[in-house]
């Protein structure tokens, strides 16, 4: 399982990247893996004002659908259109093309979990 | 405690094949070998192969079998003739489906009873309860068989070479003692994908070696693996139940559009009879529909479904659908609904997503 060293992560299973105050959010792949075929996803809204730990969109894959959760404070600034016409590319890239959302952050971002407790994580649950 | 989760004779093929794999009904049983929407498409258009060993084998046998049978179950197996299946279901007095089963008759007085892994026991504890008085014997049997299914257009191909059974011969819902690289089995043309198939039940010893024997005389014909998650969209495109889903002990045969098991018209009491009689005269309470979205959230076990915004049924099994490209549903909704009028919905997570009622199955073969 790949979990990227340069990227912060949740207990929901989604990374997040910061550059200039902006983060960029999606789901790790051991999310995508656990999900399996993702059929659609339906981000926050562009100008939505998201809150850390709110659920703001939804992943569905064949078997069960997913919320997704805001990993920070800001307003949504971009969505991945791409992931949304084609959702393969979540399971397939999920660390790349597969990202789903970005927000301007309103503040710091919350405590994220590092790589090295992201995998502690994901071997207590496996 | 739920005892630890029991493993199909083919766990080692499945590790080494990279399933993932899943607890279900006190099973060990893959998910899924990769893509499961690839899986399915295979089953469509190639041929997939499933390990079906958690399902349950129960031996009836004994000058009475057959009429212990009829008494049983809601089905007339004395009437099924010497190497033909039949489709039924086996329910408590008040008409209740405990579970749906498909029985083969092996010999005059030897019957087969293949269960669903979840419901084996009862099924066991219902039949050695009813058998008192009869002169037949129920046995369970289901450490005895392992079963695979190979199931898709390509399967008689698949399985040609392998077996010493005239395929042709072998009509839907027929089941014989055949070989199978060179193993003996119960060669069965039976399935729950909606696509020609075979369902083989061989000694678990057997088991990997068939499977082996399978998999290489499908890989020119695009044979794949394939797990539940694919079975189960591959039963809902066709308008199959699934117990714990379209079938429980709170309704009967009747409200899931399977009255037609149902045999009246079989001399003799049998469990259920008088609550079954009363219910085809008076009706079913409920009906089951199929729905298809027109969006792209998708119905699950549990929505609720709506006609002109109001509540009129239950979603009991959804999934995207891979063949048709949509979200697909089948519901059980109240038998006095208006079906020819209205715009129907499903709250899908607090939101309602239009619908079409459209004609089940979803898929067929034949069309």
């Amino acid at each position: 399982m790949s979990v990227p060293a340069e990227l912060g992560y949740t207990n929901e299973h989604e990374w997040v990247a910061v550059a200039d105050g902006v983060a960029t959010v999606g789901i790790t792949s051991y999310a995508a893996e656990a999900l399996g075929d993702i059929v659609y996803v339906e981000p926050p809204e562009v100008g939505a004002t998201l809150t850390a730990g709110d659920t703001c969109g939804e992943v569905e894959s064949t078997k069960s659908v997913s919320d997704l959760y805001s990993p920070v404070d800001g307003e949504v600034v971009d969505v991945n259109r791409a992931a949304v016409d084609e959702p393969e590319v979540i399971g397939s890239d999920p660390f790349g093309q597969g990202w789903l959302f970005k927000v301007e952050l309103s503040g710091d971002p919350a405590d994220l979990l590092t790589p090295e407790q992201y995998t502690t994580l994901t071997e207590g649950e496996g | 405690m739920p005892a630890d989760p029991r493993t199909t004779p083919l766990h080692e093929v499945h590790k080494r094949l990279g399933a993932n794999l899943v607890d279900f009904a006190g099973w060990v049983m893959p998910l899924r070998y990769g893509s499961e929407t690839t899986e399915h498409q295979a089953v469509r258009e190639t041929a997939g192969l499933f390990d079906l060993s958690h399902m349950g084998e129960i031996h009836v046998a004994g000058p009475q079998a057959a009429e212990f049978l009829d008494y049983a179950l809601v089905g007339y197996l004395s009437k099924v003739t010497v190497g033909r299946a039949r489709y039924t279901m086996i329910t408590d007095a008040d008409g209740g489906v405990l579970d749906d089963i498909i029985v083969y008759r092996l010999a005059e007085d030897d019957y087969l009873v293949v269960a669903n892994a979840a419901n084996s026991s009862t099924v066991l504890a219902a039949l050695a309860d009813r058998v008192t008085g009869f002169e037949a014997t129920v046995e369970d049997r289901s450490a005895d068989y392992a079963l695979i299914a190979v199931q898709g257009p390509k399967a008689v191909d698949i399985l040609a070479p392998l077996t010493d059974a005239d395929l042709a011969a072998i009509k839907y819902y027929a089941g014989y003692s055949h070989t199978v690289a060179g193993c003996a089995v119960l060669l069965a043309r039976t399935g729950y994908t909606g696509e020609d198939g075979f369902e083989i039940f061989a000694d678990p010893g057997d088991a990997a070696r068939v499977w082996e024997a399978l998999t290489e005389s499908g890989a020119a014909h695009g044979l794949r693996p394939a797990g539940l998650s694919a079975r189960d969209t591959l039963r809902l495109e066709a308008g199959m139940p699934l117990y714990g889903n379209e079938l429980s002990t709170d309704i009967t045969p009747f409200e899931a559009g399977l009255g037609r098991v149902v045999k009246l018209e079989k001399p003799g009491d049998f469990v259920g009879r008088a609550a079954l009689a009363a219910r085809a005269e008076s009706g079913p309470r409920r009906v089951l529909v199929g729905l298809r979205g027109r969006g792209r959230r998708v119905p699950r076990q549990g929505h609720t479904v709506l006609r002109d915004g109001v509540p009129v049924g239950t979603v009991t099994s959804g999934a995207p659908s891979p063949t048709l490209g949509a979200p697909i549903a089948m519901a059980s909704v109240d038998a006095a609904t208006d079906l020819t009028s209205g715009a129907f919905a499903v709250d899908v997570r607090g939101r309602a997503e239009d619908a079409d009622l459209v004609e089940l199955p979803f898929y067929d073969r034949n069309r």
